[in-house]
């Protein structure tokens, strides 16, 4: 009974959303609408390119990446649930969730991993 | 000032009508009157037969929530003045099932309360001759704000989650659960968060806040709850990562 | 008592009245519309996440690549997505960190922290965040 799996489901949940509190608004504005549109100077490639080279941001970001996706996860998950009252669809609606959420931690990990 | 106010009043009589209507009376508007005196008006001089229940009218007993305009208040502490020009709706709290007028069920409240064990457990009692169990003004500050609930069930009313699945254990009896979890006095927590750690329990709650919103006595069991979650949370990588420590 | 109006109905036997949820209950009020609004921030969480992992795999690809997804992320169409994105992000930022010292609480020796002042050091963390990583990316 104290082995429900929703204590552990909520850490990343929390963990994705404070991560992406925290850090989404900069990159978001920075990387996606500043530096295309040429809003500041610098995020050259070669910034960017020798950014992402180090092996301690790269294991950072993984760790990023995968905490958004399990919070979208856990989010997405009850907002099916109680949103569209789905009840009887609980399980299904877990496992794609959860289940989308795992499959592109691993694509995320092989990305990163075979960087450089 | 207006001379009257119109009160929607909502209607069921089982015996008569398959679903709740919609009555309306025309009250003497008074600027000292809140909505239950405007009730008390029509039972004492326009229909006899309305039901709904009142005790203290001083916003004590809980017992005088309704939905009014749709809202979840204390209709003992909610002035008529407030809702100018009217007409003001006035209907059973949301959430529970309907027995008759303005009087809803509220047996699954009371059966979720008793679960969480409302009451200071020990494992073993001190012998009287021992004296009271003594407690510093710090250890008081720690729960007191959720030794406040009156038990008015307005949070039950304004959460969703609970509408919509029945076995939510709801806001206030988390929030009463921590009220004696924070006690320095009680040894209850794992009982308690033995109930609590199910999906039912505070999981299903998904910080909507509403709950806290419409609290008569600030007793915030949205906070409540996310601070539970996140106890049970560590509570939980304890037991994992230490298995040598579990009961 | 005369006769019961609703043929349905016996005698003395309680007869509840339960109300049906609408399937679109969160349209019914503005506080549940702000509250679905904001669950549904997680849909740009995870478009972010996915984003910044393409840009990654990019990067990796060399310069041109880069140039390409550069253009591409200039293109109206993209601008006015991320410009959404970003606003749906504020909104996420604004609405977890406003909850967060309902949910924290932080002792000192005996005293709890106040939750304005948990409130501050959230936002603080925030702006040092935001700040470190301006740094990083606009480094020449």
């Amino acid at each position: 009974m104290r082995r429900s799996r929703e204590p552990f489901l909520w850490a990343l949940f929390s963990g994705g959303g404070m991560a992406s509190a925290l850090l989404l608004p900069a990159i978001a504005f920075l990387l996606w609408i500043a530096v295309p549109l040429g809003w500041v100077e610098g995020g050259s490639y070669e910034t960017l390119f020798a950014l992402v080279r180090h092996p301690l941001v790269r294991l950072v970001l993984f760790a990023l990446i995968s905490l958004f996706l399990f919070h979208w996860a856990h989010r997405l998950r009850y907002t099916l649930y109680d949103g569209l009252q789905l009840y009887h669809l609980n399980q299904l609606i877990a496992v794609v969730t959860y289940g989308i959420a795992s499959f592109m931690t691993v694509v995320a990990a092989y990305i990163l991993w075979v960087f450089a | 000032m207006p001379e009257t106010i119109t009160l929607e009043v909502q209607r069921y009589r089982p015996e008569d009508e398959a679903e709740p209507v919609f009555e309306r009376f025309d009250v003497p508007f008074r600027a000292d009157w809140m909505v239950l005196d405007a009730l008390n008006y029509i039972k004492d001089n326009l229909d006899g037969t309305l039901s709904y229940r009142w005790a203290c009218r001083m916003g004590v007993c809980g017992s005088c929530g309704m939905m009014v305009n749709g809202q979840p208040l204390l209709t003992c502490a909610t002035y008529l003045e407030r809702l100018l020009p009217g007409p003001i709706r006035v209907e059973p709290l949301k959430g529970f099932p309907v027995i008759r007028d303005l009087v809803g069920d509220i047996t699954d409240f009371l059966e979720k309360l008793s679960r969480v064990k409302p009451w200071i457990v020990r494992e073993e009692e001190k012998p009287l001759a021992e004296g009271e169990y003594l407690q510093t003004p710090e250890q008081l500050a720690d729960y007191e704000q959720y030794s406040m609930c009156i038990n008015c069930m307005l949070c039950y009313a304004a959460c969703p989650i609970y509408e919509l699945e029945p076995d939510f254990i709801g806001p206030a009896a988390i929030a009463i659960a921590q009220r004696y979890n924070l006690d320095s006095r009680d040894e209850g927590v794992q009982e308690r968060l033995d109930v609590l750690s199910q999906h039912d329990g505070i999981w299903a709650c998904t910080f909507v806040g509403e709950c806290s919103v419409v609290c008569p006595k600030n007793v915030d069991p949205a906070g409540a709850i996310q601070r539970y979650k996140v106890a049970a949370t560590a509570d939980w990588f304890k037991s994992v990562l230490t298995p040598w420590a579990n009961r | 008592m005369g006769e019961p109006l609703n043929p349905r109905y016996r005698l003395y036997h309680p007869k509840w009245h339960r109300t049906r949820i609408p399937i679109f209950w969160w349209l019914r009020s503005f506080a549940y519309i702000k509250f679905i609004s904001r669950e549904l921030t997680s849909l740009f969480v995870a478009y972010a996440g996915l984003l910044l992992l393409i840009e990654v795999s990019v990067l990796a690809r060399g310069e041109a690549a880069y140039g390409r997804f550069l253009a591409w992320l200039q293109s109206p169409a993209v601008l006015a997505l991320n410009a959404f994105v970003l606003l749906a992000l504020l909104f996420h930022t604004f609405t977890w960190l406003n909850l967060a010292p309902r949910a924290l609480v932080l002792r000192v020796g005996k005293r709890r922290v106040p939750d304005a002042l948990v409130l501050v050091a959230h936002y603080s963390a925030w702006i040092a965040a935001s700040a470190l990583l301006a740094w990083l990316i606009l480094r020449r």
